[in-house]
């Protein structure tokens, strides 16, 4: 496939566990991510696909298990290891985090321009007429119209928010974005066209993406491979369409069988 | 037992109002912000005897560095006699009994709220300024863990977001007071609500200034010539305040001006901000537009007079 651009893993996750106290979030989950692959993790509330995420993305540490990531210079790094100041600039250059809230992901009280131009202001650039112009172009990309860039996201529509925040995570050109449930509470239509802007920019980009979702038709637009996690365990894997549409576990099947056939 | 311990008779003041193991502390917190310069040190802020927003901070930090023999001066607004200057000058008069003066080249410490004086200052002088919100990033990012973390980490991008607003909002940088600084190329400062006018002076200044915030319980300083940089964008430069007439009543072009309102018909002038300059610039014979204006001579003539007194 076309997609994989490289035969080193971007990703790498050993056994990855967290507990919150006695009880389980996620448990002894390992898996590599290639470059240009989008990996769906699927599963219903409280299987701790998000706990899962949030301890990839350095937002939680995991109980035990190790997380390595290929940085730009070819090197493998264990994240916990890194120091602040490098997981920061990690975080504001090389990845990206589209939440599902689109409000926690912005700064809702600044210009859409200056939340595009956020990260290319924290990694040094000093010149207001290109960062403005890289913004305009990152707003055009994600169908938001020119004479939006001085508006704040609070006027914007939800769909609208969702797809700055995109921009605003891509226009430092990452490798690894991680995505929770980046089209929820959104309505059908809306949805249907973030999906399309989303594959296409994953297409062109040659992103990799964690993208953690509940919604099967998502995982199924999006995704290569998938993860189905129940209780916290990771209880089936495999390439999307295979798993979608020949699921080997009852829970799986029960899942696929749940999609509503209107 | 240095000069500022002098036990009083039962009843009276502690010189310069606070208790010895205070002003310890404060010097401690003020050394510590001298040799980080721009870091804002914390120090454990005491109640005074007026109320938070009155330079409760500034008041701090003088009355610990003064000494008997020291000569202060108080600025409001680059006025040495409006409400707050001429109520803490009383103040410092009562509770350490030094000498005080409008006059900028006399003075060895000068307690400012908003302006620096015009003239330029000395390596022998001590400017300490009264700080409202000491941390720079506050109204962008409210948490104080935050906030630390990026001064620590130097991860400055949002103050840059806060000036690319400026120009996206007005077409150039519309903030004029309180105008963010790096000093020392590492900590982003922010200077009090200096009007951005004064910015260039605190660059490379001969004179030690001490930052106080009573209220946030922070200390910061800026050693003597100090590298004290304007931020700004490669095509937005960092510029001052422009004014396009010279005082009204000493004629002095590329000062500070401040709008004085003359009558109730639309009189009004525009003359310098730092009182003390203006005097000594009449007082040397240079005269502006407006002083042959009854109103404006009457304004002029009350401020000789209260000098005199």
């Amino acid at each position: 496939m076309s997609v994989f651009q490289s035969d080193d893993p971007l990703l790498q996750v050993r056994n990855v566990t967290r507990y919150y106290g006695d009880r389980i979030g996620c448990s002894e989950v390992s898996f590599d991510l290639w470059p240009g692959e989008v990996l769906a993790i699927v599963g219903e509330s409280g299987s701790g696909k998000t706990t899962l995420l949030n301890c990839l993305s350095t937002r939680l540490a995991p109980t035990a298990g190790a997380i390595e990531y290929r940085m730009r210079d070819g090197s493998m790094r264990n994240l916990y290891q890194l120091t602040e100041a490098e997981r920061r600039l990690l975080m504001r250059t090389d990845w990206g985090f589209v939440h599902q809230n689109a409000a926690e992901g912005l700064r809702m009280t600044v210009s859409a321009g200056a939340n595009v131009g956020e990260r290319l202001m924290a990694i040094g650039d000093r010149h207001y007429g290109k960062i403005r112009s890289t913004a305009d172009d990152w707003l055009g990309r994600v169908e938001i119209e020119s004479d939006r860039i001085d508006d704040d996201p609070r006027s914007f529509s939800g769909g609208m928010r969702q797809r700055l925040q995109i921009a605003r995570n891509l226009v430092t050109r990452p490798r690894l974005v991680f995505m929770d449930e980046p089209t929820g509470g959104l309505d059908v239509s809306v949805q249907a066209r973030l999906l399309d802007l989303l594959r296409r920019l994953v297409a062109d980009l040659g992103l990799s993406v964690v993208i953690v979702t509940h919604d099967l038709a998502v995982a199924r637009l999006l995704s290569h491979r998938i993860m189905v996690m129940r209780h916290g365990n990771v209880i089936e894997s495999g390439l999307t369409d295979q798993v979608l549409d020949d699921p080997r576990e009852p829970y799986t099947q029960l899942l696929v069988s749940s999609i509503l056939q209107v | 037992m240095n000069d500022t311990a002098k036990i009083y008779e039962q009843g009276e003041y502690n010189f310069a109002y606070l208790d010895e193991q205070t002003k310890r502390m404060i010097r401690r917190a003020i050394l510590k912000g001298i040799a980080i310069p721009g870091y804002q040190v914390p120090f454990a802020s005491r109640e005074m005897p007026m109320p938070y927003g009155w330079g409760t901070g500034g008041v701090q930090v003088t009355a610990s560095i003064l000494g008997e023999d020291d000569c202060l001066k108080m600025i409001d607004q680059g006025s040495d006699d409006t409400t707050n200057a001429v109520s803490l000058r009383g103040f410092f008069e009562k509770t350490a009994g030094v000498r005080t003066t409008h006059e900028t080249a006399e003075a060895s410490v000068i307690q400012t709220r908003h302006r620096i004086p015009e003239k330029d200052l000395r390596e022998d002088q001590i400017l300490v300024f009264q700080v409202p919100i000491p941390e720079p990033l506050r109204f962008l990012e409210p948490r104080e863990t935050e906030t630390r973390k990026m001064h620590a980490l130097e991860d400055y991008g949002l103050m840059h977001v806060k000036l690319y607003e400026d120009i996206a909002k007005n077409g150039h940088i519309a903030t004029t007071y309180a105008y963010p600084v790096k000093v020392n190329d590492r900590y982003v400062m922010d200077p009090s609500p200096t009007p951005k006018f004064d910015n260039p002076k605190i660059d490379e200044m001969a004179a030690l200034q001490l930052y106080g915030a009573g209220r946030e319980k922070r200390i910061y300083a800026i050693p003597p010539y100090t590298k004290v940089k304007s931020l700004d964008f490669e095509d937005y430069p960092f510029e001052v305040q422009k004014f396009d007439k010279p005082c009204g009543l000493c004629g002095a072009q590329n000062v500070y001006l401040d709008e004085v309102i003359l009558d109730d018909k639309g009189g009004r002038m525009f003359v310098c901000s730092d009182s003390d300059f203006c005097e000594e610039r009449r007082a040397a014979g240079h005269v502006g537009p407006m002083a042959g204006n009854p109103a404006a001579a009457q304004i002029s003539g009350a401020q000789a007079e209260e000098l005199t007194q």
